[in-house]
Order: C-alpha cells, then sequence, then structure tokens
C-alpha cells in the first residue's frame, strides 16, 4: 500500500522544501520507492534544494494538462536510488491544479511508489489546500515562533475539516516537526520549548531539527541536507524517517551542550 | 549605554512563556469562534422542515427553531417547534 503524505505549515519559510527534500530522499535511501511533488505552482523551488533545476524539462501542470506523460516528467535523482522529483510548474495561473488532475496524477504515481511526498506551499489558498486533500499523513512543520505555532494549528483544522480524509469520515495521522530549533534560546526563556509547542497543538512529535548552518550550506548547494551526515540537522532529519517507518529512535539535540573548557576544547 | 549599565543584572524576561500563554488563548478562542458557526447546510434544513410541518398545522415562520450545538464529540441538532394552540 503506498503512502501520500502532505508536508505543510501554513507559514512560509519555516522548511518546508528542506523537509520534503530531506524526508524524501531520507525514504529513498531505505529503499522505498518514492516521489516528491512540488505543489507550490508559480513558485517552484524543490528543484533548486534538490539540485536538478537544471533537469526539468516537464512539470506536473503538463502532466495534469495530458502535455507530457508522467513518466517524461518525473525526474530521477542521481544520488539516491528509488527517489524521483515532479516539479511544479511555474505558470501564474492558480487553477492549473485541479482536483481530478491531482486526483489522477496522485494515483498514477500510487501504481508504483511506495510514498508520495506532496511538498505544500505555503498559505492556505488552492494550492496548499490540493497538497493536503489527497493526504493519508501530514508532517507539519513548525518553528518555535508564535505566528508559526498558530499557522500550524490553522493548517492542521483544515486537514482535519476539508480533507479527501475527513470528508470520508477518516482521519489524517498528523506528526509534528519542530524546525530552526535552538535549546540554548530555549533554556534562556527566549524561543519557545519543544513541550510548549506539542502541548498547544497536541499533535504527536516526530522529530526536531536544530537550527543549523549545514541547512543552508545544503541548499546552497542543491543537495538535500539529510545527505551531510556530519550535521547534526541532516542526523535529526534521519532520526526523522526512522521514527516514520516505525523505529524507536530518541530525541537528539534538544538539549544545551555542555560548554567546553579550553582545555577540554584544546584536547577534546 | 553608559558603563555602569554593562554590570546591571538585567533581570531576564522569559518571553517564552509569554509566547506560550498567548498562544494559548488565542488558540482556546479560533477553537470556540470555529465551533460556534453553524454549518452551512442550517437554513434550508430549516426551510424544508417548516414545510413538512406546514403540510400538517400551521406554524408561523418563527415558530421553528433550529440550533446545532457542538459536544466534544458529538454535535447535537436541536429543534424547536411552537404549535398553535388549536392544532389538534
Amino acid at each position: 500500500m503506498s503512502k501520500v503524505i502532505v508536508v505543510t505549515s501554513g507559514k512560509g519559510g519555516v522548511g518546508k522544501t528542506t523537509s520534503s527534500a530531506a524526508f524524501a530522499a531520507g525514504l529513498a535511501a531505505k529503499g522505498h520507492k518514492t516521489a516528491v511533488i512540488d505543489f507550490d505552482v508559480g513558485l517552484r523551488n524543490l528543484d533548486l534544494i534538490m539540485g536538478v533545476e537544471r533537469r526539468v524539462v516537464y512539470d506536473f501542470v503538463n502532466v495534469i494538462n495530458g502535455e507530457a506523460t508522467l513518466k517524461q516528467a518525473l525526474i530521477k535523482d542521481k544520488r539516491v536510488d528509488n527517489l524521483y522529483i515532479l516539479p511544479a510548474s511555474q505558470t501564474r495561473d492558480k487553477d492549473a491544479l485541479s482536483k481530478e488532475g491531482v486526483e489522477s496524477v496522485i494515483n498514477e504515481l500510487k501504481k508504483e511508489f511506495d510514498f508520495i511526498v506532496c511538498d505544500s506551499p505555503a498559505g492556505i489558498e488552492k494550492g496548499a489546500f490540493m497538497a493536503l486533500y489527497f493526504a493519508d499523513e501530514a508532517i507539519i512543520v513548525t518553528n518555535p515562533e508564535v505566528s508559526s505555532v498558530r499557522d500550524s494549528d490553522r493548517i492542521l483544522g483544515i486537514l482535519q475539516s476539508r480533507s479527501k480524509a475527513a470528508e470520508d469520515g477518516k482521519t489524517v495521522k498528523e506528526h509534528l516537526l519542530i524546525t530552526r530549533y535552538s535549546p540554548d534560546r530555549v533554556e534562556g526563556g527566549d524561543m519557545l520549548g519543544m513541550d510548549d509547542i506539542v502541548e498547544i497543538l497536541s499533535v504527536p512529535l516526530i522529530g526536531v531539527i536544530p537550527e543549523s548552518g549545514s541547512v543552508l550550506q545544503a541548499s546552497n548547494s542543491g543537495n538535500p541536507v539529510i545527505m551531510d551526515k556530519d550535521s547534526e540537522a541532516g542526523q535529526a532529519y534521519q532520526d526523522v524517517v526512522a521514527r516514520f517507518l516505525g523505529e524507536e529512535v530518541p530525541l537528539r539535540f534538544i538539549d544545551v551542550e555542555p560548554k567546553k573548557g579550553f582545555f577540554q576544547k584544546l584536547f577534546g | 549605554m553608559g558603563l555602569f549599565d554593562l554590570f546591571k543584572k538585567e533581570k531576564k524576561k522569559n518571553t517564552a512563556n509569554l509566547a506560550k500563554e498567548r498562544l494559548q488563548i488565542l488558540i482556546a478562542h479560533e477553537h470556540a469562534d470555529k465551533s460556534k458557526k453553524s454549518p452551512d447546510y442550517l437554513p434550508k434544513l430549516r426551510d424544508e422542515i417548516v414545510q413538512v410541518i406546514r403540510k400538517y398545522v400551521h406554524v408561523a415562520d418563527d415558530d421553528v427553531n433550529v440550533n446545532v450545538e457542538k459536544g466534544d464529540d458529538f454535535d447535537v441538532l436541536e429543534l424547536n417547534i411552537t404549535l398553535p394552540e388549536s392544532a389538534k
């Protein structure tokens, strides 16, 4: 049985595309055939984050309109087997994504893929709605910051009332992913802690990604950050994938690291 | 900033707690708003109920009251019809 997972947040700039790229690459690296779809029509960026921007020939809307086959539009990743990317169109036509069109593409993908990851655009407009409508599970990306938490709550409400699962009387399984987390600032009382966010949103936590320079380095070079196995963010995403696949993995990088003394720095 | 300000121990405000409190109040409020909103079909449902009742008894429009109340895991559809005294 294949699964459709939406990566969404309501608010922009919290790390949806970074997380989609990392999550999809992580699933594929574990041997699951995975497709990741960019739903941000008009402002595509997943291709850039995944380093395939120069290989885009056809896009999602081309497939919906019958101008290309799905096979022609899917870009096979050259680093990870089993990983395919379906880029968004750059059309400015807001109605380019029809419910029927999206459904037919997802159904076709389901025949071949284990996981279909839908990278949602920000906002609660049509693109975001389409990205979540067919989802079986949802990853809610949230920053430890008031507007992000509030928007996550809004998008949770939409998942629970307007998704196809909700219409069919089922529920979308929700996972909370906290990104850009700074244990130092949480300890200092300047940043919402993960427990507080979980309490406010009451969604089970699938992972905490620490604020890390390696995320920007990864996007600069077009590599999903999960491939940077030395970075904390990359490792935290590995844990997220493992938890999603049912493994029990303790949280890491959530506590303040003990300050190293001068001698420890020298010899540590 | 004077030199001495550097040494003043400023009492650190815990803004994270403030953020949490504000969010909890706001979200509780927004959820309450949403649950107060009655479903879109309510006016039509009310009209049709009035028509069915009028097949048997004459009731005025404002004799029929339809209300939806949200419980934790169930909704209650409340119907209040005032029948005229002469109706039998």
